[in-house]
């Protein structure tokens, strides 16, 4: 009556539905766990999953319960020190050692957080809600890359189309070989006999015969042995290999300014995000440099470009100088694409803003695969907006934008999306 | 007998890995131990399944089928996670109260482990649910894979005719009860596959003309107003607040009595092993120790393989002290397998302690005396029936008093011979669901006026209501789909009203 039942290999996965519901269920508290991850996020660094946190107070399953308070008799074990009648202090609230389960549990439980680990594409997909992707374009990017596919080797199975003649016919003649070289060694054996014998007592007799029937059997055999065998059938093997383009160069230009707060970097900071994570899809190499100006600009690190804070005035046409200075000096040579995102809340010093459009129009676009411009503003258009407004006619390689919240981002990348994917 | 004394005595084998040949031998091994002590149990399936398959099960409340809820994922992740940190140290198994009784092993167990669960669990748990009394009349082992494959299909059914989202509200009001979901003294009626299915359709119809005749607002021949007081409804008060819900809700629609009756089914299944944990587990405990020892002593494990598993099993077993950094309670696995042993103590070779508190069973035939034990009863009266003054000393067992309006704790027993009864009384109170859970009924419906549905709370030494009360009434009113009153009736009669929760409007308008 006994069964032992191998289930190891039967529905994988089977709480995948119950994993996203509670993610369903819960989405506003992972949504708000995946910001804060963004904040603390390289750009460059979006191809992992996250740990996020939840308190676990907004996720309990409520019940009704015994509260703290009324009379409680309990037993404990290992006594080692009391006697019936004996009076103890309570020991301090907040679970010393020692108060029963029932208690203790019960207040326990509250403080952990919960946590649990998100997967690259959950990560992702909730990265791409907040920024309002298109469904098209979010499975476009998510995707690891482009494949071709490329020669590997040989396989032992394969469509007939790709039967490797040459590897499976040697295949086949080791094999006959092989199979085959005992008898060969019998039949070489026995023609000597042979020809021994007929030597010594001519071609009739009736060793001779019997040898001769023997090598006949053996030729047989020898012959039975299948020229092809399936076994030996070889095929081209071919893999998919992910194929990334060239090289591309994206210059992320941010104003610092007073005026720019957190909020304002942080939205810049998806706008950066999104157009690096699209030229990972399209190139084998980025670099990236971050220049950010206030009245001066300065090339610097990621950490520095988020992270610290200046003030003072704005003048925007610095940075673009130093890009096109950056520019002329290292990705000038044709092998490189070049990307521009420049993030500003659109304060700009009067007279500077007719500089940076001249600067933009004739010196850095001509070098640009695309060149996006976002301004980071609930009130009035700049005078920055307005002058950039006018190249925006002119130049197919470049968009701008107006942005309030995250999800306001999406339509500056459009035209790029366009063109490549569609 | 079919006693190996004839033949040589091979070794089973001793290798960790396992393959299925090897645990094979020693479920043969196991299976011919057991019967020789007359242990009856359902015939035993073994299954083997991966961690994650395990941690899925877990998840689920250890079943191999369920109904979809994100409260699972949510288990499942959390259990991920410990598991992942390597913080489940115990041997992972799950058997199901289920015939045959399906009993899972992991495929990361060593064989010593594997053969430790197949003892435990495909033995020892599998007898104490063939045998137990709870088990006996709340569960039915036949019918319940059926049962919970029946409940994922109407409930997905339920997801596509009316969305995931009003399933899941309407799941998690039912869970947020579910505790409050069991008859605890009413014997239930059995359940079977074809028998639901059949009366399924028919019963929705004939539940919803109840509810309709019940809610009836034409009246059907003039009553003389202020005649007689409006009559009690329901005539005695309900502890089973899911089974009132389901029968006599205004405003539900019937497949959301069906779910509800699903929710309170399954609540039903699990309560016999919420009642048993120590008895069952010691007994499992027990039995794995005891099988295992005889294959020992037929010469048929070797050393190494005895040496890991009784590591395995002092870990299980252990029972840290009060003071102790990993105390959370007594270890209903090292309380239980101590009583099991001791009453095999005391029937083969019992003290005059013994005989002065067991007269009954001292000296008597184990077998018979463990038999009736383990069909009888549940942790509460268990503890209270045979816990003796040995275990009580061995486990340095005392009692301590915590009164909110005294100052100080007291010890209010302990392990001496003035204390053994007060300790033991203690103990089986702690046991006693009626007493650990708070004890909420339904109490009164305002069937002439706005509906509204009070439930009565019994304080139990005056103990407060704890938890999300607020939440919890809120999922009441959601199902009752009026007015939803609690209320506390302390020791001295009186009584007090603890919450209000309004739901004028109706679901359909409610949610629009």
């Amino acid at each position: 009556m006994t069964r032992i039942i191998d289930r190891r290999f039967d529905s994988k996965k089977k709480s995948a539905v119950n994993r996203q519901r509670f993610m369903r269920r819960f989405k506003q508290q992972i949504r708000r766990a995946v910001n804060d991850a963004i904040q603390d996020r390289s750009i460059r660094d979006l191809d992992n999953g996250e740990q996020i946190t939840i308190p676990s107070k907004d996720l309990s399953e409520p019940q009704f319960q015994h509260g703290r308070g009324g009379i409680w008799e309990q037993v404990f074990s290992g006594n080692d020190q009391f006697a019936s009648g004996d009076l103890i202090n309570r020991p301090p609230s907040g679970g010393g050692g020692g108060r029963g389960q029932g208690k203790a549990s019960n207040e326990g439980e509250g403080e952990d957080d919960f946590v649990f680990h998100l997967s690259r594409e959950e990560f992702l997909d909730i990265f791409f809600d907040d920024l309002a992707l298109p469904n098209l374009v979010r499975t476009q990017l998510a995707r690891i890359s482009d494949y071709k596919t490329q020669r590997a080797g040989f396989t032992s199975d394969g469509s007939p189309m790709n039967i490797n003649i040459v590897r499976s016919m040697r295949g086949a003649l080791g094999r006959r070989l092989a199979l085959g070289s005992p008898f060969s060694a019998r039949l070489r054996e026995l023609q000597k006999e042979l020809d021994r014998v007929i030597e010594e007592s001519g071609e009739d007799c009736e060793e001779a015969l019997n040898l001769k029937d023997e090598i006949g059997r053996l030729r047989a055999k020898i012959e039975a042995i299948p020229f092809i065998d399936s076994f030996d059938l070889r095929y081209n093997n071919r893999i998919r290999v992910p194929k990334p383009t060239t090289q591309a160069v994206m210059f992320c230009v941010m104003d610092v300014s007073g005026s720019m707060d957190e909020e304002k970097k942080a939205t810049a900071k998806r706008f950066f995000m999104l157009l690096y994570l699209f030229l990972t899809r399209t190139y084998e190499q980025i670099e990236v440099v971050f220049i950010r100006h206030h009245t001066v600009a300065k090339e610097v690190d990621e950490d520095e470009f988020f992270h610290s804070r200046e003030s003072g005035g704005t003048v925007v046409s610095s940075a673009l100088k130093l890009m096109h200075e950056v520019i002329a000096e290292r990705y000038a040579h044709g092998t490189w694409n070049i990307y521009g995102a420049q993030a500003s809340d659109g304060d700009n010093w009067d007279n500077d803003s007719p500089i940076c459009r001249e600067l933009l129009g004739s010196q850095i676009l001509p070098w640009c695969q695309y060149f996006a411009y976002i301004e980071i503003t609930p009130g009035e258009p700049q005078n920055l907006w307005r002058e950039y407004e006018k190249l925006s006619g002119e130049h197919k390689n470049f968009a701008l934008q107006r942005i309030e919240e995250p999800a306001d981002i999406y339509p500056v990348f459009r035209e790029l999306f366009k063109k490549n994917f569609v | 007998m079919k006693r190996a004394t004839s033949k040589k005595v091979k070794q089973l084998p001793a290798t960790s890995e396992w393959t299925f040949e090897a645990i094979d031998a020693y479920h043969t091994e196991i299976a011919r131990v057991a019967a020789n002590f007359d242990l009856d149990t359902y015939p035993a399936q073994i299954e083997l399944i991966t961690s994650e398959q395990m941690m899925d099960a877990y998840a689920s409340v250890g079943m191999p089928v369920n109904y979809h809820h994100w409260s699972f994922g949510k288990h499942f992740l959390s259990t991920e996670k410990s598991y992942r940190r390597g913080q489940m140290g115990l041997a992972y198994e799950i058997v199901i109260n289920s015939n045959p009784c399906i009993a899972y092993l992991m495929e990361e167990n060593t064989l010593t482990m594997q053969a430790l669960v197949i003892a435990h669990a495909a033995y020892g748990h599998n007898s104490f649910f063939k045998g137990n009394y709870l088990f006996r009349t709340w569960t039915n082992a036949d019918a319940i894979i059926d049962y919970l494959v029946f409940a994922r299909n109407y409930i997905a059914q339920c997801e596509e005719r009316y969305g995931e989202e009003e399933v899941e509200l309407l799941l998690d009001s039912c869970h947020a009860l579910m505790n409050l979901g069991v008859d605890r003294y009413k014997r239930p009626p059995k359940l079977s596959l074809a028998k639901e299915k059949l009366r399924q359709a028919e019963r929705t119809e004939y539940l919803q003309s109840q509810v309709n005749e019940l809610w009836r607002t034409l009246p059907a021949h003039d009553a003389k107003p202020g005649k007689i007081a409006a009559p009690r409804f329901p005539p005695e008060p309900e502890e089973n607040l899911l089974y009132f819900v389901e029968k006599h809700a205004p405003l539900l629609e019937p497949w959301q009595r069906e779910v509800v009756r699903i929710v309170r089914k399954i609540a039903q299944y699990f309560f016999p092993q919420r009642q048993t944990q120590v008895m069952n587990e010691g007994w499992a405990c027990f039995w794995h120790y005891t099988l295992i020892n005889k294959l020992y002593d037929e010469g048929l494990l070797a050393d190494s393989f005895m040496l890991e598993f009784l590591q395995s099993h002092t870990n299980v077993v252990y029972q840290p002290s009060y003071n102790d950094r990993w105390y959370s309670g007594i270890n209903p696995y090292a309380l239980g397998f101590a009583m099991w042993q001791d009453i095999k103590r005391i029937c083969d070779d019992p003290t005059e302690e013994d005989r002065a508190w067991f007269p009954d069973i001292a000296g008597s035939d184990w077998r018979e005396t463990f038999d009736f034990a383990m069909k009888n009863f549940k942790d509460e009266s268990f503890v209270a029936q045979y816990l003796s003054p040995k275990i009580m000393r061995d486990f340095r067992m005392f009692a301590i008093l915590d009164d909110e309006h005294e100052a100080k704790l007291k010890v209010s027993a302990i392990h001496d011979e003035t204390g053994y009864r007060r300790v033991r009384e203690i103990l089986s109170d702690q046991y006693n669901l009626g007493s650990r859970e708070p004890n909420i009924q339904v109490w009164n419906v305002d069937l002439r006026g706005d509906r509204s549905l009070t439930l009565r709370h019994q304080q139990y030494r005056k103990r407060p209501l704890g938890g999300n009360i607020d939440e919890v009434m809120k999922h009441m009113a959601r199902l009752w789909g009026f007015t939803v009153r609690l209320e506390s009736q302390h020791e001295d009669g009186t009584v007090e009203l603890v919450q209000e929760t309004r739901l004028e409007k109706r679901r359909g308008q409610a949610e629009n």
